[in-house]
Parts: structure tokens; C-alpha cells; sequence
């Protein structure tokens, strides 16, 4: 297996020319960005005026914005900025927890998730998310993927190989593991693990894919094949990414949106905010002056 | 440098006291195996696993009664209290959270640990014995369910909260249901932590005697039911080694024996389950 040096790897350039080195794409874009097209559809999930609440300390301010189907969105901002928070409203993941709330709206499809009526596990398979450390369960491979297409989806044998094989295979992870489907998840390398996960995540055909620092924890390889990964199944899912990496942002996002405690600071089309940010605290943060 | 050396001298102080503590503990441990190796092994015939309990005097017999009855009582009390035990740890762990019933259960179940057994057994006594009008092997599995519970309870608790808690998250982002997350993904990541606790929850009720005083008491002759007082090994020892006749002094220093090594064994491979690791490798 070869992997091809990107300019990931090569030195930093000097301080003037760094924004022309954030957006430059590590992996080869022969298509047109989505974006264009995108701004004039209709969004895939509409958030309005979110504000969350972890019991008395709200860590999301009010925060409107569109995402696009087809299309990445990237959440950067420091620690603590509610990043997370923000998609973790998405899914409602957040209601594991009784000390945890949000108010406002988060349209899918027009549809308000934040209602109390709505069903949180269909919603979940609608939105699917990939968290920051790899989850496999303590189950095989096969299983791991098999799980949740169980869940929905009385599917005969035959059928349900085929499904494990396709999601392993978008998630190129087929050809590593495909001679020990048996084998435990856990027996899989960090990365592996990680792409196992997206595999699972895509099993069970969201619409949306929520990354939640889907390479924090891994090394600059499987980084890699993460953001190749994330470029490859844009052309089918709703992404939205968040991250502390502001190159990984503008390599793989269509969409940037800067927070900074718990409010939405900037968001524009990642070449338009890392060129020209309109907001000084967004250039100090991708310039590196502070964050 | 005095002052260096001050620490020095306290450390060998402190390092001997500890030592000599430990070599206490564990002198009493060997004497007490070494007892049971050098009168309980020489007890141990085939017959003391193929006959009854002799009557007093110089007829020879076995355990086979009290091996049965302790064997069957042990069996029915661990598949009473942990589904109890595990369900109810299970609801602390994962449901419990930020509710005042479960500190409450928890300070419960904590108190119940460290009930005297013998108070366990009255409890029973009075609540199942008088009532039916004799003594039953039921109201020796029921006592001994109820020191099962709280054992089972504190270890599944605990090993289930050690399983992270981006685990659920991942299962429930899937779209599955509670349930479907505890049954088949939380358990699973947990289940040796969980055998271990159910294995010292039987290794403690093998040897509990004085819940069964009150309750299965003995029988002197093989009985397979559980409605009638049964034999079992504990109180066996008891009755045997307080007599005044030689074969029964045998016999019990032979039970002693068995019930010390099976629970030694349940031990060892509670421990070595354990060490397969749960969730992480």
C-alpha cells in the first residue's frame, strides 16, 4: 500500500503567504465546490436561535445558521467555544443527560427536532455521528456494523453481507479487514477503528453524518484517509465536522463556521472566511494569534 | 542531612511496621490452610463423597447429603438474587443518575452488605420458618439470596460505570433503544467485571452458616426437598465439629476442607476472569 506525500506533511510557510496555505486542498478536488449550487437550495437542517444549557450555564448563545445538504460544514473555535455542544443538538445526543437542555429551533427537512414529540431514535438514524475517540463496540467486525442496520431493518443474510461490504467498502476499510469480518472491533488499529465507526454510521443510510473530531485522536495517516474519506461521501450526506484543526477545516469544508463562547462569531464558505474573515477575532483565531 | 536522615529512619520504622503487619495477616491465613491441609485432607475419602452423614460413634460415613444440599441451596440462592442484584445495579448505573432514589438505594444496598448474616437468618426465621411451621431448604436459598443481592448489586454497579460512557453515546447516535444499548452493547463491555461479581457473591454465601441455623437447618438423611429442612455443609461443620464423637470431628474438619478450597478456587478464577480484561485491550 503507497500513500502519496501531500503538502500536509511539508514545512509551514512563512507568516504572509499562511492563508493561501490553509485552503490549499490536500485532497485533489476535480469537481467544482458544491457551494454555488447549494446556496440557492433549500437548507438541510435550520438552526435558529439555539441556546443550550448544561443545567444553569448556557454554553450555546443563540446561534442561527444553514447547513446544505451534499455539502461540509466545519465548527472551529477554541475549547470550551460549544462547538461540540452545538452538534451535539443535532441528534439530541444530549438527552443521555438530565442536567442538559436547548431551546430555539433545529429544522430537518422543515421539521423541528427540538420538539418533545419528536422520536429521538428514528431521528438518530436519520443523523448519524462519529465521535472523537473510535467507539467500536466490543463485538465483531460484522457485528459492529450489523447492529444498526438490525435496529430498522429485517434484512435476510445475503442482503445484509452485502450492505456490511458496501459501508466497509465506503468507508475503505473492506480490503483491511475482509478476511476476519469475526474478529473483534477492538482488535483494529486506532484508525481502523475510527473508519470502522463511519462504516456503522453509514450502515444504517442517514442523511446527515455529524463528526465530532473524527481525527483528534489519530495519527497524520489516518488522518488522511479520514478527510479523503469525508470528500468522498460529501457527494451523498449532509456533513458537518467539528474540529480544532484549522487546516483539516479548510481542507475538507465547504462551510466554516468560527464560534467563540458559545456564539456564532463568523460563518461563510470556508475559502471566503480564510481568505478574507470579516471578523478580527476570526483572523486572529486562523492566523493562530490566539485559540 | 539530618533532616534527610530523620525521613530515612521514619521510613524504616513505617516500612517495618507495615511489613510486620502483613506477615500477621498472612501467618494467620497459612495457619488456618495449613490446619484445614493437615486435618481436613486426611478426612477426605471417596466415601466421604459417596455416603451419608453417619450417626454418632464408630460407623463411617460421608458428606454426600450436606455436598448435595449445599450444592442445591448455593445453585437456587445465586439464580434468585442476581437477576435482582444485576437489575438493580443495573438502574443505578444507567438510570439512576441524577435522581434521589438511587443514593438512597445505593446507602441501602451498602447497609445491607454489612449486615451480620445471622441477623439475615432471623429475619428469614421469622418471616418465612414460623409462618410455614418448620424449617425449609426455601428459606435457606431465600437467606442466602438476600447476602447475594447487595454483592451483586455493588460489583455490576461499579463495573458498568467503568464502561465509558461514549460507548452509549455511540450505540444511542445509531438510533438504538435504551434497552437495545444496555443489553447488547453496556453488558457485553462489561460482562467479566459482572461474572466476577456474581462468582464472589456465591464464594461468600458457600460458607455463610448462620442464616441457614435459622432456616434449611440439617438433615440427617438425604433429602432432595427443598420444602423440608436439608442438609448442607456449614452447619454440618458446625453440628459436627462441636460433638463429642471422633467420626463426626472427621467429617466436619473434611467439610471444612472442601467448602475453604471451593471457595478458594471460586477465587482465583473470579480473579483470573476478571484479568481477561472487559472492554479495552
Amino acid at each position: 500500500m503507497s500513500i502519496e506525500v501531500t503538502p500536509m506533511d511539508t514545512p509551514l510557510p512563512p507568516p504572509q503567504t499562511i492563508r493561501t496555505h490553509l485552503v490549499a486542498p490536500a485532497v485533489p478536488r476535480d469537481k467544482p465546490r458544491a457551494t454555488t449550487a447549494a446556496a440557492t437550495a433549500e437548507p438541510k437542517i435550520a438552526v435558529k436561535d439555539l441556546k443550550f444549557f448544561y443545567h444553569d450555564f448556557m454554553a450555546v448563545k443563540g446561534v442561527s445558521l444553514d447547513l446544505h445538504d451534499k455539502c461540509v460544514t466545519a465548527f472551529i473555535g477554541p475549547s470550551g467555544c460549544g462547538k461540540s455542544t452545538l452538534l451535539r443538538c443535532l441528534n439530541r445526543i444530549y438527552e443521555l443527560y438530565p442536567d442538559q437542555r436547548a431551546t430555539g429551533e433545529v429544522m430537518i427537512d422543515g421539521a423541528n427536532i427540538l420538539d418533545p414529540k419528536m422520536d429521538l431514535n428514528l431521528l438518530r438514524a436519520r443523523v448519524g455521528m462519529v465521535f472523537q475517540k473510535p467507539t467500536p463496540f466490543p463485538m465483531s467486525i460484522y457485528d459492529n456494523i450489523a447492529f444498526g442496520v438490525r435496529l430498522y431493518e429485517r434484512l435476510p443474510a445475503s442482503e445484509l453481507d452485502a450492505r456490511v461490504e458496501h459501508s466497509l467498502r465506503r468507508a475503505a476499510l473492506w480490503d483491511e479487514v475482509k478476511d476476519k469480518l469475526k474478529a473483534s472491533g477492538l482488535s483494529l488499529s486506532g484508525g481502523q477503528q475510527q473508519r470502522l465507526c463511519i462504516a456503522r454510521a453509514i450502515a444504517v443510510k442517514p442523511e446527515v453524518l455529524l463528526l465530532d473530531e473524527p481525527a483528534s485522536a489519530l495519527d497524520p495517516l489516518s488522518t488522511q484517509r479520514i478527510e479523503e474519506l469525508i470528500a468522498e461521501l460529501k457527494s451523498d450526506y449532509c456533513i458537518v465536522i467539528v474540529t480544532h484543526n484549522m487546516q483539516q477545516a479548510a481542507r475538507s469544508s465547504d462551510y466554516t463556521a468560527f464560534m467563540y463562547l458559545g456564539e456564532l462569531v463568523e460563518f461563510d464558505e470556508t475559502e471566503a472566511m480564510f481568505t478574507h474573515p470579516k471578523m478580527r477575532q476570526t483572523e486572529d483565531y486562523i492566523t493562530g494569534r490566539f485559540g | 542531612m539530618t533532616l534527610y536522615g530523620k525521613r530515612r529512619i521514619t521510613n524504616y520504622v513505617v516500612l517495618t511496621l507495615s511489613l510486620a503487619a502483613t506477615a500477621a495477616g498472612l501467618l494467620v491465613l497459612f495457619l488456618i490452610l495449613g490446619a484445614l491441609l493437615w486435618y481436613g485432607i486426611p478426612a477426605l475419602k471417596i466415601m466421604t463423597f459417596t455416603a451419608m452423614t453417619p450417626p454418632p460413634g464408630n460407623t463411617p460415613g460421608g458428606l454426600l447429603n450436606p455436598i448435595f444440599g449445599s450444592l442445591v441451596i448455593t445453585a437456587a440462592a445465586t439464580a434468585l438474587g442476581t437477576p435482582i442484584g444485576i437489575l438493580t445495579g443495573t438502574f443505578l448505573a444507567e438510570f439512576g443518575r441524577g435522581t434521589w432514589v438511587a443514593p438512597a438505594v445505593r446507602f441501602v444496598n451498602d447497609i445491607l452488605l454489612s449486615a451480620p448474616s445471622i441477623v439475615i437468618g432471623l429475619f428469614v426465621y421469622e418471616m418465612m420458618v414460623v409462618p410455614m411451621g418448620h424449617f425449609s431448604a426455601w428459606a435457606g436459598v431465600v437467606a442466602l439470596a438476600i447476602i447475594v443481592i447487595p454483592v451483586v448489586v455493588r460489583t455490576t454497579e461499579n463495573v458498568l460505570v467503568l464502561v465509558p460512557s461514549s460507548l452509549r453515546e455511540a450505540a444511542i447516535a445509531l438510533g438504538a433503544p435504551r434497552w437495545k444499548v444496555i443489553v447488547a452493547v453496556t453488558y457485553r463491555a462489561a460482562i467479566q467485571g459482572m461474572l466476577t461479581g456474581v462468582m464472589l457473591a456465591v464464594a461468600r454465601i458457600a460458607g455463610e452458616t448462620a442464616p441457614l441455623l435459622f432456616t434449611a437447618l440439617n438433615n440427617q438423611f438425604w433429602s432432595s426437598n427443598l420444602n423440608g429442612p436439608m442438609a448442607n455443609l456449614p452447619v454440618v461443620i458446625f453440628q459436627f465439629a462441636l460433638s463429642p464423637y471422633a467420626n463426626w470431628q472427621v467429617l466436619a474438619w473434611g467439610g471444612a476442607a472442601l467448602i475453604t478450597f471451593t471457595i478458594l478456587i471460586l477465587n482465583i478464577l473470579a480473579r483470573w476472569v476478571a484479568s481477561r480484561g472487559s472492554f479495552q485491550q
